[in-house]
């Protein structure tokens, strides 16, 4: 599902986020990368997600190798993954439900199908009595449900998530790990950078432990 | 095909949605596109009533043959059969006693006319020559000139000549104006989509990560400045229409006043499709530079 073999990412000033990273993920695991911060966890997610390029070594993604991408490939490829933030990237101009269509608008999908599946989306994340509240007027752990629901939308073969418990409560941090336990279940790859360690302890030995761009 | 048509249904009813969630901004976008397609719509129209003007105008490319006063009737009988003999030309016989009479109908000049001890004018022909080349017609003139009791020779088409080079130096002018204008347009619309990205780079930048692709986010835009551009021109249709008809009255008085009958012609449903058309090229213009120096920030 995705080969990693000596990926390399060195930002302009020379500092190496990644040095030589190999790892195979299966497709319908669960991997924790975790590691301190500036361990490369975020850069490795960006890679992942085809947001930034590996300097050197090779990614392949679902049989696509990502390091050898065409620009105007990279959407369709970034479709593949449902991806979640930190900081939840939501917009604050309209309705939670609007949000979680957007994925499939962009998809194109007919309006009347899309809020059908957006509902459902919202549904399993526990927000569909929320469907029309702005984003701004739910909680923290709220917020990142919503993400999650619109992450999943359009059913993604791998869930990408960047420290998604980080600004998070311990309740709500495990209603967000509960979630993805869940995706996990009907065989969707799960991906998640983070350092809590309950999720750490949970997925051993699936963990993927970076220190200064390097595996240990 | 269901897909692609609910994408552009999509985008284009967010164009008209942004359009519409800044009337004030939007109104004044409108007017300074409006009156900058006026000007050269306004020029275009005024060119056209004036060739209008000018081909209605009798008498144009013809040549005037004036027998000398005392020339006998046998001359002009023999004049005409041999003008009769060119073939390539309609030939009005004008007699002496005739065209005095419609000088006496002239405005003004009955009573000069009445004034005069004899008839001072002579016989004459119309000459409508089939070919109107300029050259050959200068020729036919020179030989016209050359027959005997042939007094004078007129070619009626130096007038038309300088018309039709005003009117060609004015068609020139129109044009450098147009494009002027048409650049301003272009700006104007580069303008508001920037800021409009600028708005939008929250939406833009989720929308990229979660795989939009670059239709995608230019779309609404790109429908957006091609809206903006032709409602634009709509109402510079709607100035132009105005402005003549308020000069539509004091223009029919003039004509009036030289006995003549002149009415403005307003700018027809085509032209105004035309119109609306042209916005929307150089909106949709406007809004593809814009949106692709824009969106290089995203990547």
């Amino acid at each position: 599902m995705i080969v990693a073999s000596q990926l390399t990412k060195r930002y302009p000033g020379g500092f190496d986020a990644l040095g030589g990273v190999s790892f195979t993920i299966g497709a319908g695991e669960m991997v924790l990368i975790t590691g301190h911060s500036g361990a490369g966890k975020t850069t490795l997610v960006k890679l992942l997600a085809s947001i930034e390029r590996p300097t050197s070594g090779s990614l392949v993604v679902n049989g696509q190798n990502l390091s050898a991408l065409r620009r105007s490939a990279i959407p369709y490829v970034r479709r593949h993954f449902g991806l979640i933030f930190q900081d939840q990237k939501l917009l604050f101009d309209r309705s939670a439900l609007d949000n979680v269509m957007l994925p499939l608008q962009i998809a194109g999908l007919s309006r009347r199908e899309a809020v059908r599946r957006a509902q459902a989306a919202l549904d399993k994340v526990g927000l569909l009595a929320r469907e029309k509240a702005n984003p701004i007027a739910l909680s923290g752990g709220e917020q990142q449900r919503l993400a999650i629901a619109r992450a999943v939308v359009n059913r993604p073969t791998v869930l990408l998530a960047d420290e998604p418990t980080a600004n998070l409560d311990p309740e709500s941090a495990q209603d967000i790990l509960d979630l993805f336990t869940d995706f996990h279940r009907v065989g969707v790859t799960i991906v998640v950078a983070t350092h809590d360690r309950a999720w750490v302890e949970r997925c051993a030995p699936n963990v993927l432990r970076l220190d200064h761009g390097r595996l240990i | 095909m269901n897909r692609w048509l609910s994408q552009h249904r999509a985008a284009f009813g967010l164009a008209l949605r942004r359009l519409g969630a800044t009337p004030f901004n939007t109104l004044l976008s409108l007017l300074a596109i409006g009156i900058a397609l006026t000007l050269p719509a306004f020029g275009y129209v005024a060119l056209d009533n004036l060739r209008n003007l000018g081909g209605s105008a009798s008498g144009v490319q013809q040549i005037s043959v004036f027998m000398d006063v005392g020339a006998s009737r046998e001359a002009v009988a023999d004049t005409e059969k041999r003008l009769r003999a060119l073939s390539t030309a309609r030939i009005t016989f004008v007699s002496r006693d005739e065209a005095l009479k419609r000088l006496q109908t002239s405005e003004g000049m009955a009573e000069i006319v009445a004034s005069l001890p004899r008839n001072p004018l002579p016989d004459a022909f119309i000459v409508e020559p089939a070919n109107l080349d300029p050259d050959a017609l200068e020729v036919l003139r020179k030989e016209l000139a050359g027959w005997p009791r042939v007094a004078h020779v007129q070619l009626d088409s130096a007038w038309v000549k300088r018309f039709d080079a005003f009117l060609r130096l004015g068609k020139l002018a129109l044009l450098m104006l147009a494009g002027l204008f048409g650049a301003g347009l272009i700006a104007v619309t580069f303008n508001t989509i920037r800021l409009q990205v600028m708005a939008q780079a929250a939406e833009i930048e989720v929308a990229r990560m979660i795989g939009a692709t670059d239709g995608f986010i230019r779309r609404p835009f790109l429908y957006f400045g091609a809206l903006q551009g032709a409602l634009g021109g709509l109402i510079a249709a709607g100035l132009v229409a105005g402005a003549l008809r308020l000069l539509n009255g004091p223009v029919g008085e003039l004509a009036a006043l030289y006995g003549g009958d002149f009415a403005l012609r307003l700018p027809a449903v085509p032209e105004i499709a035309a119109l609306a058309g042209i916005g929307a090229v150089l909106g949709w213009v406007g809004a593809q530079l814009s949106v692709g120096l824009s969106l290089r920030r995203f990547d």
